[in-house]
């Protein structure tokens, strides 16, 4: 499910396309057209953070976008009969503007590293709290359900009963998040920011307009965040505050991501395999009953990752196969670019 | 205009302060000499937690010996926690060295769950409650103000008064000059290590009085220990002392006011403004 995902560039994509495609014909069955749902959500949640994490913005506080895009989206839906097409641009907006209104200061006053992580981190936080003070409106805690039409599939309530026809919306927004991740790369928008993540000062002194830089890539990042959670919300059906935001998913973001490889176009996607594999492998070889093991290894993992393989899984594919291509020549290159 | 629920609110306000004093204390400490956000650190109080319920609730140890072995359980922890996890990265990228104790945060979280399981956990300890005229407090709060008080007082003279302390203060002042004074770093960070862990060990003590243990309860407890500690200026003890009653007054006040979450969330949002009008803390020069 993920060969098409982990071919490196210019290795035919229409073949890997083609593949994915087929997915729900080759009858699967239920449970793993699940899992392949849930990774190409995830992936693209992973992707939209990566597209500004590897500027060396490492956000904290990306729940705090997740959760707009889906609260804001089945709160109009189920309150006011708005359908998502129309509450999820909505949902975009109101994270668009948050991003805008947080990221200016920041960048404007150049709060980076730990300081720009503790910001968006207290972010994560206000959003959540803000839905669980909303009890009323949101059922706190509890979370709240979608409300679901009648037979289960809607093109108008973006709903559909058949996990077929989700894959190919989940498909398409993933491929969408990827083609975006690709445009950034090949901008200039990319060398500015890679610029001001060496040396503000050098990068401004050169012309770059490093808070127009930052927040065009913060906003755009935002948006698909919240494009996520939309998506997430109206295809469990189900919200809650702490797994569309707070500080638990917003760490889960960044370490899916870090695991899976962060200057990589197809990282945040294996982030989103491993973690979710992992954590079925152990629940099916374990069973129910013991909680926190998938958990335990993966925290094991991360730290290990982050000590000794800091450009993760598929940067470090990447860097072997380039070595190898290169007879060794250039082994370095990937492991250098990643640092 | 007297209200006297108000003035509870404030008073309990000023209570939790010295809770959340005294938790920014050993992290304020870590963060100022070995300049490492430990984002795990609320993952620690919560080891200790643990400790002290297993000691007391399933071999009967007495309190005061399953909080003393809790303390060294957990400052043992943080000097583990430098010497497998901080060294091997203090050359790379800060952002590295914060997103390492993330992982360690997400290990020790799902490995007390798998230890331990989801269920609250509790002392099953009945404290008193003080009434001061109609007005009504916790005791374990004022226990915990207390000891934060003494744990400030004993810190401040350990780094002002002793040859390690001010061997401390100098390396965090500057890192590069300090080795060649004859000063190891090494050892010295290690130290540190010890006594952070340790003050997360006693504000583990005191927060199961007050509160059950869960595997999650490092997550409502870190966002707001780092925020103090950043508000009052990294590494600036007093600092962090006095931001910890301002946020606690958010939240107690806050939360009397409308919900608690509220509190919290004027509280998060202050520090978000906070950071834009002054990053280097409140409380510098």
């Amino acid at each position: 499910m993920s060969a098409g995902a982990a071919l490196p560039r210019r290795l035919p994509p229409l073949a890997g396309l083609a593949a994915l495609a087929a997915v729900p014909l080759v009858g699967l069955g239920n449970y793993h057209l699940h899992l392949a749902i849930t990774i190409l959500i995830w992936g693209f949640v992973y992707t939209a953070w990566s597209i500004m994490g590897r500027f060396g913005m490492v956000s904290l506080g990306h729940g705090a976008f997740l959760g707009i895009g889906a609260y804001v989206t089945a709160m109009l839906w189920n309150a006011f009969g708005l359908a998502p097409w129309i509450g999820i641009p909505i949902a975009l907006a109101l994270a668009v503007l948050m991003a805008f209104v947080i990221g200016y200061p920041c960048f404007r006053f150049r709060i980076v590293g730990h300081y720009f992580a503790l910001v968006t981190l207290a972010l994560g936080e206000v959003v959540r709290l803000t839905i669980v003070a909303l009890r009323d409106h949101t059922g706190g805690s509890l979370g709240m359900t979608v409300e679901g039409v009648a037979g289960g599939t809607s093109l108008l309530a973006l709903q559909f009963g058949d996990r077929g026809a989700f894959f190919y919306l989940a498909l398409a927004v993933w491929l969408g998040g990827l083609w975006v991740w690709r445009l950034v790369d090949r901008s200039m928008l990319r060398y500015a920011l890679e610029a001001a993540s060496e040396d503000e000062d050098a990068a401004a002194s050169i012309g770059v307009d490093v808070t127009r830089a930052k927040l065009a890539i913060t906003m755009l990042s935002a948006a698909m965040t919240a494009l996520g959670g939309a998506l997430y919300a109206q295809y469990q059906l189900y919200i809650n505050p702490e797994t569309v935001s707070g500080i638990g998913i917003s760490l889960q973001i960044v370490f899916a991501v870090i695991a899976g490889g962060l200057y990589v176009q197809a990282g945040p996607t294996v982030g989103a395999v491993i973690t979710l594999l992992l954590a079925e492998t152990l629940r099916v070889a374990v069973g129910h009953d013991v909680h926190g093991l998938d958990g335990t290894i993966y925290g094991l993992l991360l730290v290990l990752f982050i000590i000794y393989m800091p450009q993760g899984v598929s940067g470090f594919a990447l860097a072997l196969w380039r070595g190898l291509r290169d007879g060794g020549a250039r082994r370095a290159d990937a492991g250098a670019a990643a640092r | 205009m007297f209200d006297i629920f108000l003035i509870e609110a404030v008073i309990n306000g000023v209570l939790l302060g010295g809770v959340l004093a005294l938790l920014a204390l050993g992290l304020n400490l870590v963060f100022g000499v070995i300049d490492v956000v430990w984002i795990c650190y609320a993952e620690l109080v919560m080891i200790g937690m643990y400790a002290i319920w297993w000691l007391f609730v399933h071999y009967g140890v007495p309190l005061p010996v399953a909080i003393g072995a809790a303390v060294a359980l957990v400052a043992l922890a943080g000097v583990a926690l430098h010497v497998l996890v901080i060294q091997p990265v203090l050359g790379t990228p800060p952002i590295n060295q914060l997103l390492v104790t993330g992982g360690v945060l997400f290990f020790l979280q799902a490995a007390a769950t798998l230890a331990f399981g989801i269920e609250f956990r509790n002392l099953g300890l009945r404290m008193p409650i003080v009434e001061v005229g109609e007005m009504f407090f916790s005791f374990a709060r004022i226990l915990a103000f207390a000891t934060a008080l003494a744990g400030v007082a004993a810190l401040w003279l350990f780094l002002t008064r002793t040859y390690l302390g001010t061997a401390i203060r100098a390396i965090s002042q500057d890192r590069e000059i300090m080795p060649l004074m004859g000063v190891n770093p090494r050892r010295i960070y290690l130290v540190t290590s010890a006594i952070g862990g340790g003050m997360a060990g006693i504000a583990a003590a005191l927060l199961a009085l007050q509160y059950d243990v869960h595997p999650a309860i490092g997550l409502s407890f870190g966002p707001i220990t780092f925020m103090i500690c950043v508000l009052g200026g990294l590494g600036n003890m007093a600092g962090g002392f006095v931001a910890a009653f301002v946020f606690a007054q958010f939240i107690s006040v806050g939360g009397f006011y409308a919900q608690v979450e509220w509190g919290y969330v004027i509280a998060f949002a202050f520090f978000i403004v906070m950071m834009f009008v002054r990053p280097q803390g409140l409380f510098s020069r």
